[in-house]
């Protein structure tokens, strides 16, 4: 008989190899980011609230800008969605671990340090990395402060991290699902975490690649991105979008998963669609590697090039379109409950359309000239990162802890905390529309007048939001500690799939002997 | 297969995949990036050093040669074209010179990297001599008269009537001590 976890609360944490103890602390670690990328977006927020400097120098605004993108895509959302693959993904498919357990263990303790050296640059002389999430060339070559070697290598890190993960949910989900369990049974979020994971061994290389290239033109004296030796920097920006536009699907995809497995829970009916929605993702996820340029179209490009990147962009819409059709549909005429889960899926399915739409907007090759570095764009990639990763990830916490932990979280303050979410998260970013629109570019400490009273709004807003995180923390710990016991398998009345079938709590080992699928 | 050695197969191979996409980013993207700006023509990067063979001068058509020069950053040079325009027939070589003086205390190197807009005239405007192969030493206070010799080809599109030549200036000097201790 399989044995517990190690009673030694650091030999259990520090040397875990179970998915599960390694899922949690995935969590929780994205959650400490989240938590601290949010702090350095209240920094802003509150610099922002008010035209002129109150709070803080400019250089260290640009800093705290740089920081909140980078803590947030690369610390909070990413691990968060790899903390859920390995809980639920050996669940789901009937397996009783990931297939690499010790580079499971490896590939998550390498990341506290990537980010403890990261953040260390904020205290350092020169400052943090200053020149925005982006790190576009020179700005990070020529002109970056000493600090940028640690960033560099901090990104080494992170991205080796999410290598292996991704290698040991491929491989989890390639040789171990349960007998009977054929791709086109595994339940959604496994498919888009598998898709997900082939984008990431693709792209994440190449953006070691990009920072490697920095630091050999930083400290070796190369010229891939200077000028003066022959190099270019507008092949910084093809290199790191050719990274960073797949990033942006690696972020959503998992997100589309879980709202995949909540919605019908909670419609009580079965995902409208399955098999377009497993080719709708794969579809997005070929195209993501086709329309990098997109972001770029103000750095000089042909015409032809312009129309390529943009028709290729909107054709984006079409399997996304499908996706959000086929959630809509399965909602249609189901039994409706609306506990937590369902509210902020709901609300994903809404918003995340909205910035869909935004992105429509700005793949528009001469319109974006117009959009492009405003508050516009930071306003629609908010709308899909926020109201679409971290309100499915917020979702996912909520259908599935009861699961973990074997208590049930407080409804009426799960409610409470997806209405200021929702209202605050709107608040803040809508209004940012009209900022961009306005004209009021992005990354800029100080705003003419003119752009005073939204941003008075905006900050407001983000200081709700904010807030609401604190209750959603508070509404976790309580559920742990203090929750109201359940053991029934189901949890959800409409719940359907293996990860259902094992006792409440999950115990420490499941699927010991595989479960046959029909 | 054991699921151990299944395991290690797939590990091996995503490894691998791995490890191409960063070689990918590294040796193949940026010399695609150049070759890709070669054969389109945009990014306006000029060729190497041309040989003039046996051209035919078209004296039907009259181009108009603009120089631009520009200093990048901090670089602190006097630098200058001696003309702003001329106007050249297709097929004839002419020498334009631009100067350029240090006016620092201290010993220096620039780089100049050429530029030819609009686009596709930029593989029509070759270059016999120029500064620019070379990178440009000068001692503190020196100034020199930099030359270029160029041709167009006959072959230059009709709707083109306008060149522009610009020339933007680096300071390279942290780049090359060996050069500067030559000049002393």
């Amino acid at each position: 008989m399989a044995h517990g976890p190690s009673q030694n609360f650091f030999s259990r944490w520090l040397f875990s190899t179970n998915h599960k103890d390694i899922g949690t602390l995935y969590l929780w670690f994205s959650f400490a980011m989240f938590l601290l990328g949010g702090f350095f977006a209240m920094v802003i927020r509150a610099e922002l609230f008010q035209p002129g400097m109150q709070l803080i120098k400019p250089e260290f605004f640009v800093q705290m800008t740089t920081m909140h993108g980078l803590v947030m895509v690369f610390g909070a959302i990413m691990p968060a969605f790899v903390g859920l693959a390995n809980w639920m993904i050996p669940m789901m498919i009937g397996a009783p671990d990931m297939a690499l357990p010790r580079m499971n263990n490896l590939s998550f303790w390498i990341l506290p340090f990537a980010f403890t050296m990261l953040t260390a640059t904020l205290f350092m002389e020169g400052g943090g990395p200053n020149f925005g999430w982006t790190f576009y060339a020179p700005l990070s070559t020529t002109y970056a402060p000493d600090t940028v070697n640690y960033f560099i290598f901090g990104v080494h890190m992170m991205g080796a991290s999410s290598i292996m993960g991704s290698i040991n949910i491929i491989a989890t989900v390639m040789n171990m699902r349960a007998p009977g369990m054929t791709y086109m049974k595994m339940p959604l979020f496994v498919w888009t975490w598998v898709i997900t994971a082939f984008l990431l061994v693709a792209v994440m290389p190449v953006l070691a690649g990009a920072v490697t290239m920095m630091l050999m033109d930083i400290n070796f004296g190369t010229s891939f991105f200077d000028a003066a030796g022959g190099g270019d920097p507008v092949l910084f920006q093809h290199v790191f979008w050719f990274f960073g536009h797949p990033e942006v699907y690696i972020i959503i995809l998992p997100a589309f998963g879980v709202v995949s497995q909540i919605i019908p829970t909670f419609s009580r009916k079965p995902l409208f669609g399955y098999s377009s929605m497993v080719y709708a993702t794969a579809s997005i996820a070929f195209l993501s590697f086709i329309v990098w340029a997109h972001h770029m179209f103000t750095v000089g490009m042909p015409i032809a090039g312009e129309l390529y990147f943009m028709y290729a962009t909107m054709l984006i819409a079409v399997p996304t379109g499908v996706k959000v059709f086929n959630w809509i549909t399965t909602m249609y005429k189901g039994a409706l409950t609306f506990e937590t889960p369902m509210l902020f899926s709901i609300a994903f399915v809404i918003l995340f359309t909205f910035g869909g739409f935004t992105g429509m907007m700005l793949s528009i090759a001469a319109a974006d000239t117009q959009y492009h570095d405003t508050y516009f764009v930071v306003a629609h990639f908010h709308y899909v990162m926020v109201a679409g990763a971290v309100f499915s990830g917020t979702a996912a916490v909520y259908y599935w802890l009861p699961k973990w932990c074997g208590r049930m979280y407080d409804e009426t303050m799960g409610k409470v905390q997806f209405w200021i979410a929702f209202i605050a998260f709107n608040i803040t970013f809508m209004p940012q529309h009209f900022l961009g629109l306005a004209g009021m570019p992005r990354r800029y400490s100080d705003y003419g007048l003119q752009f005073a009273d939204w941003n008075m709004v905006s900050s407001i807003g983000a200081f709700l939001y904010g807030g609401a995180q604190l209750l959603f923390l508070y509404n976790v710990i309580r559920t742990i500690g203090w929750g109201k016991p359940i053991d029934d398998p189901q949890v959800w009345e409409g719940a359907v799939g293996l990860e259902w079938t094992v006792p409440t709590p999950a115990p420490f080992h499941t699927f010991s002997t595989p479960p046959v699928v029909k | 297969m054991s699921e151990t050695s299944r395991h290690r197969g797939l590990l091996i191979k995503l490894l691998m995949g791995a490890v191409a996409m960063f070689a990918f980013a590294i040796f193949v993207l940026p010399p695609l990036y150049d070759l890709f700006c070669e054969f389109t023509g945009i990014g306006g990067k000029t060729g190497g050093a041309y040989t003039v063979s046996e051209v035919t001068i078209d004296t039907s058509r009259k181009v108009e040669v603009q120089f631009v020069a520009t200093n990048n950053a901090t670089m602190p040079w006097d630098f200058y074209p001696t003309e702003y325009k001329v106007f050249v027939h297709p097929g004839e070589s002419r020498e334009i010179t631009f100067f350029a003086r240090n006016k620092t205390s201290s010993d220096m190197v620039a780089q100049a990297i050429p530029n030819v807009l609009p686009n596709n005239a930029a593989d029509y405007f070759l270059k016999t001599e120029c500064f620019c192969f070379n990178n440009q030493p000068l001692g503190a206070g020196e100034q020199a008269e930099l030359a270029v010799v160029f041709v167009i080809d006959p072959d230059l599109p009709v709707s083109v009537n306008t060149v522009t030549l610009s020339y933007t200036l680096f300071d390279i000097t942290d780049r090359m001590p060996m050069q500067v201790s030559q000049i002393q």
